[in-house]
Protein backbone atom coordinates (compact mmCIF):
# COMPACT_ATOMS: atom_id res chain seq x y z
CA UNK A 1 0.00 0.00 0.00
CA UNK A 2 1.07 3.59 -0.86
CA UNK A 3 0.49 6.83 -0.10
CA UNK A 4 -1.22 9.42 -2.34
CA UNK A 5 1.01 12.73 -4.00
CA UNK A 6 -1.24 15.10 -2.27
CA UNK A 7 0.55 14.90 1.41
CA UNK A 8 3.86 14.93 -0.15
CA UNK A 9 3.09 17.84 -2.42
CA UNK A 10 2.45 19.87 0.93
CA UNK A 11 5.33 18.45 2.60
CA UNK A 12 7.91 19.45 -0.65
CA UNK A 13 6.26 22.95 -0.45
CA UNK A 14 6.73 22.91 3.29
CA UNK A 15 10.51 21.86 3.55
CA UNK A 16 11.34 24.40 0.44
CA UNK A 17 9.69 27.00 2.93
CA UNK A 18 12.43 26.12 5.94
CA UNK A 19 15.51 25.89 3.50
CA UNK A 20 14.79 29.32 1.63
CA UNK A 21 14.58 30.64 5.12
CA UNK A 22 17.59 29.09 6.90
CA UNK A 23 19.70 30.14 4.13
CA UNK A 24 18.84 33.96 3.71
CA UNK A 25 22.23 35.81 4.21
CA UNK A 26 23.11 36.44 7.89
CA UNK A 27 24.10 40.43 7.34
CA UNK A 28 19.99 40.90 6.96
CA UNK A 29 19.85 39.57 10.24
CA UNK A 30 22.62 41.45 12.03
CA UNK A 31 21.15 44.67 10.64
CA UNK A 32 17.73 43.87 12.10
CA UNK A 33 19.75 43.26 16.13
CA UNK A 34 20.76 46.36 15.65
CA UNK A 35 17.37 48.19 14.39
CA UNK A 36 16.12 46.61 17.39
CA UNK A 37 18.18 48.61 19.91
CA UNK A 38 19.98 46.98 23.19
CA UNK A 39 16.61 44.92 23.72
CA UNK A 40 17.58 42.55 26.70
CA UNK A 41 20.06 40.19 25.77
CA UNK A 42 17.24 37.01 26.71
CA UNK A 43 15.09 38.28 23.58
CA UNK A 44 17.99 37.90 21.28
CA UNK A 45 18.73 34.39 22.59
CA UNK A 46 15.23 33.19 22.19
CA UNK A 47 15.04 34.27 18.46
CA UNK A 48 18.70 32.70 17.79
CA UNK A 49 17.47 29.45 19.01
CA UNK A 50 14.48 29.61 16.31
CA UNK A 51 17.07 30.36 13.91
CA UNK A 52 19.39 27.99 14.79
CA UNK A 53 17.31 24.82 15.27
CA UNK A 54 16.30 25.59 11.86
CA UNK A 55 19.22 25.71 10.42
CA UNK A 56 20.92 22.88 12.23
CA UNK A 57 17.52 20.86 10.69
CA UNK A 58 18.02 21.98 6.84
CA UNK A 59 21.60 21.08 7.22
CA UNK A 60 21.24 17.59 9.00
CA UNK A 61 18.15 17.25 6.14
CA UNK A 62 21.11 17.99 3.64
CA UNK A 63 24.38 16.32 4.18
CA UNK A 64 22.03 13.41 4.67
CA UNK A 65 20.49 13.29 1.34
CA UNK A 66 24.16 13.86 0.25
CA UNK A 67 25.85 10.95 1.96
CA UNK A 68 22.59 8.95 0.74
CA UNK A 69 23.39 9.53 -2.69
CA UNK A 70 26.66 8.97 -2.61
CA UNK A 71 25.83 5.28 -1.74
CA UNK A 72 23.90 4.79 -4.14
CA UNK A 73 26.20 5.98 -6.86
CA UNK A 74 29.53 3.38 -5.36
CA UNK A 75 27.03 0.93 -6.25
CA UNK A 76 28.07 1.40 -10.02
CA UNK A 77 31.34 0.80 -9.19
CA UNK A 78 30.74 -2.87 -8.91
CA UNK A 79 31.25 -5.18 -11.70
CA UNK A 80 29.30 -8.53 -11.42
CA UNK A 81 30.25 -11.75 -12.49
CA UNK A 82 27.04 -14.00 -11.51
CA UNK A 83 26.64 -17.69 -13.43
CA UNK A 84 23.39 -19.96 -12.73
CA UNK A 85 22.36 -23.57 -14.15
CA UNK A 86 18.91 -24.25 -14.17
CA UNK A 87 17.52 -28.14 -14.99
CA UNK A 88 14.69 -29.77 -15.40
CA UNK A 89 14.13 -33.05 -13.28
CA UNK A 90 10.97 -34.27 -13.59
CA UNK A 91 7.66 -33.02 -15.10
CA UNK A 92 4.92 -34.39 -12.73
CA UNK A 93 2.15 -33.74 -14.68
CA UNK A 94 0.77 -31.30 -17.42
CA UNK A 95 -3.04 -30.69 -17.68
CA UNK A 96 -5.96 -29.02 -19.81
CA UNK A 97 -7.95 -27.32 -16.96
CA UNK A 98 -11.85 -27.05 -16.60
CA UNK A 99 -11.66 -23.69 -18.09
CA UNK A 100 -9.93 -24.32 -21.17
CA UNK A 101 -5.83 -23.28 -19.64
CA UNK A 102 -2.98 -25.44 -20.16
CA UNK A 103 -1.46 -26.25 -16.51
CA UNK A 104 1.85 -27.90 -15.75
CA UNK A 105 3.84 -28.75 -12.89
CA UNK A 106 7.80 -29.42 -12.86
CA UNK A 107 10.69 -29.95 -10.27
CA UNK A 108 13.42 -27.99 -11.00
CA UNK A 109 17.30 -27.86 -10.28
CA UNK A 110 18.34 -24.71 -9.35
CA UNK A 111 22.23 -23.72 -8.95
CA UNK A 112 23.83 -20.19 -9.11
CA UNK A 113 26.62 -17.87 -7.76
CA UNK A 114 25.31 -14.60 -7.00
CA UNK A 115 28.00 -13.40 -4.23
CA UNK A 116 29.64 -10.76 -7.22
CA UNK A 117 26.06 -8.97 -7.25
CA UNK A 118 26.34 -8.10 -3.20
CA UNK A 119 28.15 -4.82 -2.15
CA UNK A 120 28.33 -2.78 0.70
CA UNK A 121 24.76 -1.23 0.28
CA UNK A 122 22.87 -4.01 -0.56
CA UNK A 123 20.31 -5.56 1.64
CA UNK A 124 18.94 -8.41 0.16
CA UNK A 125 18.92 -9.94 -3.56
CA UNK A 126 15.43 -11.00 -4.80
CA UNK A 127 15.52 -13.24 -7.36
CA UNK A 128 13.25 -15.45 -9.47
CA UNK A 129 13.15 -18.04 -12.08
CA UNK A 130 10.43 -17.60 -15.00
CA UNK A 131 9.40 -19.23 -17.96
CA UNK A 132 9.23 -17.68 -21.09
CA UNK A 133 7.34 -18.31 -24.34
CA UNK A 134 5.70 -17.07 -26.71
CA UNK A 135 2.20 -18.32 -28.15
CA UNK A 136 -0.19 -17.49 -31.43
CA UNK A 137 -1.88 -15.24 -29.43
CA UNK A 138 0.30 -13.59 -27.15
CA UNK A 139 3.88 -11.80 -28.51
CA UNK A 140 4.66 -12.90 -24.99
CA UNK A 141 4.21 -15.03 -21.62
CA UNK A 142 6.73 -14.65 -18.71
CA UNK A 143 5.08 -16.88 -16.06
CA UNK A 144 7.36 -17.12 -12.64
CA UNK A 145 7.78 -20.05 -11.19
CA UNK A 146 9.68 -19.78 -8.11
CA UNK A 147 11.51 -16.93 -5.90
CA UNK A 148 13.81 -16.33 -3.29
CA UNK A 149 14.93 -13.52 -1.29
CA UNK A 150 18.93 -13.54 -0.37
CA UNK A 151 19.72 -11.64 2.72
CA UNK A 152 23.18 -11.56 2.83
CA UNK A 153 26.17 -13.14 0.55
CA UNK A 154 27.06 -15.90 2.57
CA UNK A 155 23.91 -17.74 0.80
CA UNK A 156 24.37 -16.76 -2.54
CA UNK A 157 26.03 -19.58 -3.58
CA UNK A 158 23.37 -22.24 -3.20
CA UNK A 159 21.82 -25.24 -5.41
CA UNK A 160 17.80 -26.21 -4.82
CA UNK A 161 16.00 -29.12 -5.68
CA UNK A 162 11.80 -27.57 -5.88
CA UNK A 163 8.78 -27.85 -7.44
CA UNK A 164 7.31 -25.01 -8.62
CA UNK A 165 6.38 -22.32 -6.40
CA UNK A 166 3.35 -20.45 -8.62
CA UNK A 167 0.92 -22.51 -10.85
CA UNK A 168 2.59 -22.29 -14.55
CA UNK A 169 -0.73 -21.96 -16.68
CA UNK A 170 -1.16 -20.81 -20.22
CA UNK A 171 -3.75 -18.32 -21.45
CA UNK A 172 -4.97 -21.32 -23.58
CA UNK A 173 -3.94 -24.79 -24.39
CA UNK A 174 -0.86 -24.06 -26.27
CA UNK A 175 1.79 -25.58 -23.92
CA UNK A 176 1.87 -28.92 -26.05
CA UNK A 177 5.92 -29.95 -27.02
CA UNK A 178 6.40 -25.92 -26.73
CA UNK A 179 9.90 -24.17 -26.45
CA UNK A 180 10.44 -22.06 -23.65
CA UNK A 181 13.53 -20.12 -21.82
CA UNK A 182 14.11 -20.32 -18.31
CA UNK A 183 15.23 -16.74 -17.18
CA UNK A 184 16.71 -16.50 -13.44
CA UNK A 185 16.14 -12.56 -12.71
CA UNK A 186 17.58 -10.92 -9.89
CA UNK A 187 16.64 -7.99 -7.95
CA UNK A 188 19.20 -6.01 -6.19
CA UNK A 189 17.68 -3.95 -3.00
CA UNK A 190 19.91 -1.24 -1.80
CA UNK A 191 20.18 -0.18 1.52
CA UNK A 192 19.25 3.23 -0.03
CA UNK A 193 19.27 4.60 -3.50
CA UNK A 194 18.56 2.89 -6.86
CA UNK A 195 17.77 -0.57 -7.66
CA UNK A 196 19.23 -2.44 -10.26
CA UNK A 197 17.99 -5.70 -12.19
CA UNK A 198 19.14 -7.98 -14.88
CA UNK A 199 18.84 -11.56 -15.39
CA UNK A 200 20.44 -14.76 -16.74
CA UNK A 201 18.54 -16.26 -20.35
CA UNK A 202 19.03 -20.45 -20.35
CA UNK A 203 17.01 -22.11 -23.09
CA UNK A 204 16.46 -24.85 -25.14
CA UNK A 205 13.46 -26.46 -22.93
CA UNK A 206 11.01 -28.12 -23.84
CA UNK A 207 7.36 -29.10 -22.67
CA UNK A 208 5.89 -32.75 -23.81
CA UNK A 209 4.04 -33.37 -26.49
CA UNK A 210 1.24 -34.78 -25.11
CA UNK A 211 -0.99 -34.53 -21.42
CA UNK A 212 0.10 -36.91 -18.36
CA UNK B 1 6.42 31.94 28.14
CA UNK B 2 8.75 35.32 27.38
CA UNK B 3 8.97 34.28 23.99
CA UNK B 4 5.29 33.85 23.01
CA UNK B 5 5.02 37.58 24.50
CA UNK B 6 7.97 38.81 22.77
CA UNK B 7 6.48 37.39 19.25
CA UNK B 8 3.14 39.02 19.90
CA UNK B 9 4.93 42.51 20.27
CA UNK B 10 6.74 41.94 17.57
CA UNK B 11 4.05 41.00 15.18
CA UNK B 12 1.78 43.97 16.45
CA UNK B 13 4.91 46.33 15.72
CA UNK B 14 4.75 45.45 11.74
CA UNK B 15 4.39 47.56 9.17
CA UNK B 16 1.74 46.68 6.45
CA UNK B 17 4.15 47.56 3.72
CA UNK B 18 6.44 45.28 5.73
CA UNK B 19 3.83 42.37 5.89
CA UNK B 20 3.28 42.55 2.62
CA UNK B 21 6.06 42.36 1.08
CA UNK B 22 6.58 39.39 3.33
CA UNK B 23 3.68 37.72 2.55
CA UNK B 24 4.44 38.07 -1.70
CA UNK B 25 8.05 36.25 -0.99
CA UNK B 26 6.71 33.51 0.78
CA UNK B 27 4.04 33.27 -2.18
CA UNK B 28 7.09 33.11 -4.52
CA UNK B 29 8.94 30.49 -2.54
CA UNK B 30 5.67 28.04 -2.54
CA UNK B 31 4.82 28.31 -6.08
CA UNK B 32 8.39 27.69 -7.25
CA UNK B 33 8.46 25.17 -4.84
CA UNK B 34 4.80 23.72 -6.84
CA UNK B 35 6.55 24.19 -10.10
CA UNK B 36 9.46 22.33 -9.45
CA UNK B 37 6.91 19.10 -8.11
CA UNK B 38 4.99 19.70 -11.16
CA UNK B 39 8.16 19.29 -13.33
CA UNK B 40 8.90 16.30 -11.08
CA UNK B 41 5.69 14.72 -12.00
CA UNK B 42 6.62 15.30 -16.32
CA UNK B 43 9.78 14.04 -15.78
CA UNK B 44 8.82 10.87 -14.10
CA UNK B 45 6.02 10.97 -16.56
CA UNK B 46 4.20 9.47 -13.12
CA UNK B 47 1.25 11.38 -11.42
CA UNK B 48 2.90 11.03 -7.91
CA UNK B 49 6.38 10.68 -8.18
CA UNK B 50 7.45 9.63 -5.11
CA UNK B 51 4.81 7.25 -2.86
CA UNK B 52 4.98 6.34 0.56
CA UNK B 53 4.94 2.48 1.38
CA UNK B 54 1.98 2.31 4.08
CA UNK B 55 1.73 -2.01 4.69
CA UNK B 56 4.11 -4.69 5.52
CA UNK B 57 3.27 -6.89 2.52
CA UNK B 58 6.86 -6.22 0.55
CA UNK B 59 8.79 -7.07 3.78
CA UNK B 60 11.45 -7.22 4.11
CA UNK B 61 12.48 -5.10 0.85
CA UNK B 62 10.59 -2.61 1.91
CA UNK B 63 9.31 -1.66 5.18
CA UNK B 64 6.51 0.61 6.35
CA UNK B 65 7.77 4.17 6.50
CA UNK B 66 9.87 3.78 3.18
CA UNK B 67 9.69 5.94 0.26
CA UNK B 68 9.80 5.13 -3.26
CA UNK B 69 10.73 6.78 -6.17
CA UNK B 70 8.48 6.01 -9.19
CA UNK B 71 9.33 6.51 -13.07
CA UNK B 72 7.39 5.37 -16.20
CA UNK B 73 8.81 5.10 -19.45
CA UNK B 74 6.81 3.59 -22.67
CA UNK B 75 9.25 0.56 -21.89
CA UNK B 76 6.88 -2.85 -21.85
CA UNK B 77 5.89 -4.10 -18.31
CA UNK B 78 8.21 -7.11 -17.44
CA UNK B 79 8.17 -9.81 -14.78
CA UNK B 80 10.29 -8.72 -11.69
CA UNK B 81 9.22 -4.91 -11.81
CA UNK B 82 8.09 -3.39 -8.84
CA UNK B 83 4.77 -1.53 -9.64
CA UNK B 84 2.99 0.68 -8.27
CA UNK B 85 -1.13 0.45 -9.83
CA UNK B 86 -4.70 1.93 -8.84
CA UNK B 87 -7.74 -0.86 -8.21
CA UNK B 88 -10.71 0.36 -9.37
CA UNK B 89 -12.29 1.20 -6.26
CA UNK B 90 -9.63 1.22 -3.82
CA UNK B 91 -8.42 4.66 -3.56
CA UNK B 92 -4.73 3.64 -2.19
CA UNK B 93 -2.12 2.72 -4.74
CA UNK B 94 -0.22 -0.88 -4.36
CA UNK B 95 3.37 -1.59 -4.46
CA UNK B 96 3.52 -5.10 -5.40
CA UNK B 97 5.92 -7.12 -7.45
CA UNK B 98 4.69 -8.45 -11.53
CA UNK B 99 4.86 -12.05 -11.30
CA UNK B 100 3.10 -12.81 -14.17
CA UNK B 101 3.13 -11.49 -18.25
CA UNK B 102 0.95 -12.08 -21.02
CA UNK B 103 1.67 -9.61 -24.12
CA UNK B 104 -0.57 -9.75 -27.17
CA UNK B 105 0.52 -10.07 -30.34
CA UNK B 106 -1.61 -8.02 -31.96
CA UNK B 107 -2.34 -4.72 -29.67
CA UNK B 108 1.18 -5.29 -27.87
CA UNK B 109 -1.33 -4.75 -24.61
CA UNK B 110 -0.25 -6.64 -21.48
CA UNK B 111 -1.88 -8.62 -18.96
CA UNK B 112 -0.26 -8.54 -15.91
CA UNK B 113 -0.42 -10.15 -12.40
CA UNK B 114 1.17 -8.98 -9.09
CA UNK B 115 2.36 -10.10 -5.71
CA UNK B 116 3.61 -8.70 -2.79
CA UNK B 117 7.18 -10.35 -1.80
CA UNK B 118 5.34 -11.01 1.63
CA UNK B 119 2.27 -12.28 0.50
CA UNK B 120 1.38 -15.59 0.35
CA UNK B 121 -0.87 -15.74 -2.63
CA UNK B 122 -1.03 -13.25 -5.38
CA UNK B 123 -3.08 -10.25 -5.66
CA UNK B 124 -6.09 -11.52 -7.19
CA UNK B 125 -8.12 -10.59 -4.12
CA UNK B 126 -6.87 -7.48 -4.15
CA UNK B 127 -8.08 -6.42 -7.68
CA UNK B 128 -11.91 -5.44 -8.15
CA UNK B 129 -14.32 -8.26 -8.58
CA UNK B 130 -14.46 -10.57 -11.33
CA UNK B 131 -11.09 -8.75 -12.57
CA UNK B 132 -8.35 -11.59 -13.50
CA UNK B 133 -5.13 -9.22 -14.41
CA UNK B 134 -4.03 -5.57 -14.26
CA UNK B 135 -3.61 -3.80 -17.40
CA UNK B 136 -2.01 -1.05 -18.19
CA UNK B 137 -3.86 1.82 -17.37
CA UNK B 138 -3.91 0.50 -14.25
CA UNK B 139 -0.19 0.97 -13.06
CA UNK B 140 1.24 4.60 -11.89
CA UNK B 141 4.51 3.95 -12.57
CA UNK B 142 8.09 1.42 -11.72
CA UNK B 143 10.07 1.71 -8.24
CA UNK B 144 12.99 2.77 -9.02
CA UNK B 145 14.88 4.20 -6.40
CA UNK B 146 14.38 3.84 -2.28
CA UNK B 147 14.98 5.80 0.82
CA UNK B 148 14.40 4.18 4.49
CA UNK B 149 12.90 5.57 7.09
CA UNK B 150 11.80 9.62 5.48
CA UNK B 151 8.71 8.41 4.84
CA UNK B 152 7.70 8.16 8.54
CA UNK B 153 7.05 11.89 8.49
CA UNK B 154 4.20 11.31 6.31
CA UNK B 155 2.74 8.38 7.85
CA UNK B 156 3.12 10.53 11.29
CA UNK B 157 1.67 13.50 9.68
CA UNK B 158 -0.77 11.93 8.37
CA UNK B 159 -2.40 9.80 11.51
CA UNK B 160 -1.92 12.89 13.99
CA UNK B 161 -2.54 15.99 11.42
CA UNK B 162 -1.83 17.96 14.79
CA UNK B 163 1.95 17.95 14.46
CA UNK B 164 1.43 19.31 10.55
CA UNK B 165 -0.17 21.95 12.20
CA UNK B 166 2.14 22.69 15.05
CA UNK B 167 4.96 22.76 13.23
CA UNK B 168 3.77 24.92 9.95
CA UNK B 169 2.73 27.03 13.13
CA UNK B 170 6.25 27.19 14.24
CA UNK B 171 7.58 28.03 10.80
CA UNK B 172 5.16 30.53 10.30
CA UNK B 173 5.65 31.98 13.20
CA UNK B 174 9.67 32.44 12.42
CA UNK B 175 8.96 33.99 9.33
CA UNK B 176 7.05 36.86 10.62
CA UNK B 177 8.84 37.54 13.37
CA UNK B 178 12.23 37.54 11.04
CA UNK B 179 11.31 41.15 9.97
CA UNK B 180 13.24 40.84 6.82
Amino acid sequence: MARDSGIWQNSFIFISVDFNFSLRPKIKRQQLQQRQGTKTGKKKKMHSFGYRANALLTFAVTILALMCAIASLSDNLNTPSPSAQIEILNINWFQKQPHGNDEVSLTLNITADLQSLFTWNTKQLFIFVAAEYETPKNALNQVSLWDAIIPAKEFAKFSIHTSNKYRFIDQGHNLRSKEFNLTLHWHVMPKTGKMFANKIVMSGYRLPEDYR
Amino acid sequence: MGWIGESIESIKSLQIRQVLTQGVSLGMIVTSALIIWKALMCITGSESPVVVVLSGSMEPGFKRGDILFLHMSKDPIRAGEIVVFNVDGREIPIVHRVIKVHERQDTGEVEVLTKGDNNYGDDRLLYAQGQLWLKRQHIMGRAVGFLPYVGWVTIIMTEKPIIKYILIGALGLLVITSKD
